[in-house]
């Protein structure tokens, strides 16, 4: 039997891999025929490949990665338009940390920075709003970047700025919804998965039900989980467990931080300050429905699009081409691991990332550029 | 940025803003409650909260605290975290 030193709990660990194997075996999963499954969540991806979990379980379970990696799937247009609202005279232009290497056509925010743009970056959309507070004759812009864990953040700045009528700062929204991927992805013909892995901290947010519609509609298990190793295989036992009843719910694995219908203050501040635009692109996997969200009309002083007549769908530069020879698009939809990428390891690595992918270490090529090729589990046998 | 970090309340520092200050990891700052307020600020002080780019979302108890805060750091997301932190306070002018 085999279990992982390093884990806080490794006789946990020990007992959920056997019971993996067994409900592998169950379902008659094997190397060519795998039981295939998603986990949607960037932070899942990194702890999959931290703790080796891919080659710790039983052979026949195959992880796909998600495309819940924010800035891994910021399409190229909207990098070039936060570079050109940043290169803006008088603008202070902030930012994540994350999202400062994200190429873009002409430039990353660090090149834009280098060039002589004044953009730092912060933790918190709050400290943006601090820095419109200290610098009244400045535009201060924050970059709103993320999933459901994110937007609750910016959309309570947003209405606390216009609290206080703080007039000189705005946000960039390109804030994204988790649950419009998935259908786009589960109605993708080429796109055979089994089961989904569900984010804990968007799902802490919008609550569990929001996922619904892949038990209902799609006859597909999909259960909520924590980061922690144990927490993940766990998740992927439960997942495996419906499978062999024939059974497709939503469960929560991580009960403990996820509320069964989320957290109402967010749920309130979201649905106040922002809508969903009609569609949204999204690096490799293009336009999906409603899949994205902008600054309503009452907060329009607050939405930099309006400030800067940037908004989305204003110009014609919104094709989301990736550089000769990225095989981003494919990677980003499972259909090749980063490794069958030509430029991976190679042209592209995380000091001069040519995809989004490789920019996060939630980003699939990033970890597998990590932990993949020099990492190996330890297994005590 | 998709990852929470725990911290702890330590003082409610603008009630009417809903701001406190906490403890993450050692280091100091200021966060935002709106979102676990539903019991009363001064309730709050004391506990543990899992913090996204400033605003406490959920309440934890201190084991589930400790775990995640384990599990951040073997991802090294924690001291990544507390170094974004640390370099926001550097972008003060
Ligand atoms: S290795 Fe780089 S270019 Fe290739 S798919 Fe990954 S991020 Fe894209």
């Amino acid at each position: 039997m085999r279990f992982v030193e390093e884990f806080r709990d490794p006789a946990l660990a020990k007992g959920l891999l056997a019971r993996i194997d067994a409900a592998a075996r169950a379902i008659g999963a094997t190397k060519e025929s795998p039981v295939r499954i998603m986990e949607i969540c960037g932070g899942h991806t990194h702890a999959i490949f931290r703790y080796g979990l891919d080659r710790l379980v039983h052979e026949g379970i195959e992880f796909i990665h998600g495309p819940g990696c924010p800035v891994c799937v910021l399409p190229m247009a909207r990098v070039d338009e936060a570079v050109e609202i940043a290169e803006q005279p008088g603008v202070i232009f902030t930012s994540f940390g994350d999202a400062m290497r994200v190429p873009g056509t002409r430039k990353s925010l660090l090149q834009a920075k280098a060039d002589g743009a004044d953009i730092r970056t912060v933790y918190s959309p709050l400290d943006a709003l601090d820095l419109a507070r200290e610098n009244p004759e400045r535009e201060v812009v924050f970059f709103g970047l993320g999933f459901e864990t994110t937007t609750p953040s910016t959309a309570l700045t947003i209405q606390q700025a216009a609290r206080e009528g703080v007039g000189n700062f705005s946000v960039f929204c390109n804030h994204i919804t988790v649950p419009p991927p998935i259908k786009a992805l589960l109605d993708d013909p080429h796109m055979l998965l089994d089961g989904f892995v569900g984010p804990g901290h968007v799902s802490m947010v919008i609550g569990i039900h929001a996922y619904d519609f892949i038990a209902r509609d799609y006859g597909k298990p999909i259960v909520v989980s924590g980061f922690e190793p144990t927490d993940l295989l766990q998740s992927v036992l439960m997942v495996l467990e419906q499978i062999r009843d024939g059974r497709a719910e939503v469960e929560n694995q991580y009960g403990r931080v996820v509320p069964e219908h989320g957290n109402p203050v967010s749920l309130a501040a979201i649905a106040d300050v922002y809508e969903e635009r009609p569609s949204f692109a999204w690096r490799g996997l293009g336009e999906i429905d409603r899949s994205g969200l902008r600054v309503r009309a009452k907060y329009a002083a607050f939405d930099a699009e309006e400030k800067f007549g940037i908004g989305y769908g204003a110009r014609r530069a919104r094709d989301v081409e990736e550089p000769d020879g990225t095989a981003c698009a494919q990677v980003m939809t499972g259909r090749i691991k980063p490794t069958g990428c030509p430029l991976f390891g190679t042209t592209c690595n995380p000091e001069t990332p040519m995809g989004a992918l490789m920019v996060s270490s939630e980003g699939a090529c990033a970890a597998y550029y990590q932990y993949g090729g020099r990492r190996e589990p330890e297994v005590v046998e | 940025m998709c990852l929470g970090i725990p911290g702890q309340i330590v003082e409610i520092t603008d009630a009417e803003r809903m701001v406190a200050r906490a403890e993450i990891s050692g280091v100091s700052r200021e966060v935002n409650l709106a979102c676990v307020a539903e019991g009363g600020l001064e309730a709050l002080v004391g506990k543990w909260v899992l913090i996204h780019v400033g605003f406490a979302m959920a309440v934890i108890d201190e084991d589930e605290a400790a775990k995640t805060l384990a599990a951040l750091e073997h991802l090294g997301e924690a001291q990544e975290t507390l170094r974004e932190i640390a370099e926001g306070e550097g972008a003060r002018p």
